[in-house]
């Protein structure tokens, strides 16, 4: 097996929402492996959702949340308080639950993010943004329409296009919150299929509720339950041989 | 006939009455303004618009210096509220911190909530000498009912212009933030293009409440028909000469003259609010031809 190299390492992590009076989670430790595809998994407000949300800190966006332990990402932990959350963002990319493409052009949603690091050259934005559809699998059903609004696209197709766009200003991980669950399921095989290209590009990390995707894409999963991270191992071993009784009930579906 | 069917019909025959009834009002008072205008309308003609000079005693009215009073003193009061309103809005709804959004937000409120007899009392007691030390003369004139209209103005754009950004889905801003996007790129790239309706309406109904605004400039015009040199000298405006002169108004010329500028005041007054539906109806028919479009591609989709 070749080596593998941790891209992202979670250590001793817990997380306490402003205002609650119990921390959402608990002192997790993980590690996110570099171009390969790792899974979180747990039953409804286990904490995956929060979880994933503190590796870009877009939880910063609402005062008062409370950050614990260490996140080490490049050489740094992202959580210190003097961490660059722009450039942070432009590293770790995320893709939502529903697609949120913007009220703009299919050109203008991939060239966004890209002119927010202002690039401007009309050749060089063009030339990432094919490149940026091309890896977001949308290429050859948009090239003859790329200044139509975004919203004339398909549900799928606007995923695709927020996927495109996370990768045009190419990042290094990104972050995938059920990004499926509100697609038809030919939708649904498409940027499964997708996710599993992307990796030789980026690392990624996926929530999901759907225990087949996660077995049929993921090469790590982690099995969280009430905040805490429960087990965390190869995706064969945990959906075939799991080491915890917990997680074995949860992926034979006996609660969840 | 049953007695459920039969109230029924009584209801809706009675609501179809009201609604009519509208219509009817709109109509009526159209053809009063109209007749009650005609004698002026016979002397004047389209001149009417664009005479200078208001002389009763001789029986000379022109409608120019009002029609004129009005256009420049909306406009002033358009050019100071709009950009303030806005910026307002913006930091209400992203910028400022949450303990000050809600209190901040409902003195916006209240401040839309006052009387325009008391922005006008204000004006005439406490801004226009304040304008008479500044610039001199008497301190009445077209940027001080300018400078009046805007604070008046100014809370309802502000408060309808942060409502419509509020409207922005929340993971749209999230979306933006996980590209790399600070604050402000929000702001101007996602929220605002996203609120664009909603701005602009406002920014349209107050242009019409501050056209047809009465008490407020009545009091700080000066109301002398003149086309003044300067913003800051007196003049007047539709609703103003209206309001003051009809006590006055002792000929039949000088009665229709008002009617007509009445009139005028109308059917100004029914574009601005007819531009603002126009802008909402356009929006909405645009939505619905990209719901087309998407139903286009599901039946291409199908077909394959
Ligand atoms: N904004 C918030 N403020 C306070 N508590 C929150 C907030 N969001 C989530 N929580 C709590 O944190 C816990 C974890 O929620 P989270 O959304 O991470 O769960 P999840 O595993 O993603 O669930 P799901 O599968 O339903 O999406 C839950 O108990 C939830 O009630
Ligand atoms: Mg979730």
């Amino acid at each position: 097996m070749e080596k593998e190299i941790i891209d992202l390492e979670v250590k001793d992590f817990s997380f306490r929402y402003a205002g609650a009076s119990a921390d959402s989670l608990k002192k997790i430790n993980l590690p996110i492996i570099k171009n390969k595809v790792t899974a979180l998994i747990g039953p409804s407000g286990c904490g995956k959702t929060t979880l994933l949300r503190s590796l870009n800190r877009i939880h910063d966006l609402y005062p008062g949340n409370e950050y614990r332990g260490e996140v080490n990402f490049e050489g740094r932990n992202i959580l210190s308080a003097d961490e660059d959350l722009i450039h942070l963002r432009t590293r770790i990319g995320m893709i939502f639950q529903k697609p949120t493409a913007f009220p703009m052009s299919i050109y203008e949603n991939i060239a966004y993010g890209l002119k927010l690091q202002g690039i401007k050259d009309k050749t060089v934005l063009s030339g990432r943004i094919e490149k940026a559809l091309k890896g977001g699998a949308l290429w050859g059903e948009v090239k003859e329409r790329l200044n139509d609004e975004a919203d004339a696209l398909s549900g799928g197709q606007q995923q695709r296009l927020c996927i495109s766009r996370a990768i045009a200003v190419e990042p290094e991980i990104i972050l995938f919150d059920e990004p499926t669950s509100a697609l038809d399921p030919i939708s649904t095989e498409a940027i499964e299929k997708l996710i599993m290209e992307l990796k030789d590009e980026v690392t990624i990390v996926i929530v999901t509720h759907n225990m087949q995707q996660a077995q049929r894409i993921s090469d790590y999963t982690a099995f969280m339950y009430l905040g805490d991270l429960i087990e965390y191992g190869e995706t064969d071993k945990i959906f075939n041989n799991p080491d915890e009784e917990l997680t074995k009930q949860y992926i034979s579906g006996q609660f969840g | 006939m049953s007695s459920y069917a039969l109230k029924e019909r009584v209801f809706h025959h009675l609501t179809k009455f009201f609604a009519f009834l509208v219509l009817f009002f709109l109509v009526a008072i159209f053809v009063v303004l109209l007749v009650k205008a005609y004698p002026a309308i016979e002397a004047f003609g389209f001149d009417f618009l664009t005479d200078e000079k208001w002389a009763p005693n001789l029986g000379i009215f022109g409608g120019f210096p009002a029609i004129y009073g009005s256009f420049i003193s909306t406009l002033i009061a358009m050019l100071l509220a709009v950009p303030v309103a806005i910026g307002i809005a913006i930091f209400l709804s992203e910028v400022a911190p949450s303990r000050l959004k809600s209190p901040m937000g409902v003195s916006i409120e209240l401040l839309a909530a006052i009387p325009s007899v008391v922005y006008g009392m204000w004006g005439l007691f406490y801004f226009a000498p304040l304008m008479r030390d500044l610039v001199g003369g008497n301190g009445l004139g077209l940027f001080t009912a300018g400078f009046i209209l805007s604070l008046m103005i100014l809370p309802f754009i502000a408060a309808i212009t942060r409502d419509s950004l509020n409207t922005t889905p929340q993971i749209l801003k999230e979306s933006a933030y996980a590209l790399g996007a600070t604050k402000w790129d929000v702001i101007k790239d996602v929220m605002i293009p996203y609120a664009k309706a909603g701005i602009i309406g406002s920014v349209i109904l107050a242009l019409g409440r501050a056209f047809g605004e009465t008490m407020a400039v009545t009091f700080v015009m000066g109301n002398v028909h003149n086309v003044p040199d300067s913003i800051f000298q007196a003049a007047t405006s539709i609703p103003a000469t209206l309001a003051n002169e009809f006590n006055e108004a002792d000929t039949e010329l000088y009665y229709s003259s008002l009617f007509f500028l009445a009139l005028i005041l109308f059917i100004i007054s029914f574009a601005i609010i007819s531009l603002a539906k126009f802008h909402f109806l356009k929006r909405r028919k645009k939505v619905s031809d990209r719901k087309h479009k998407w139903h286009k591609l599901v039946k291409q989709w199908r077909r394959k």
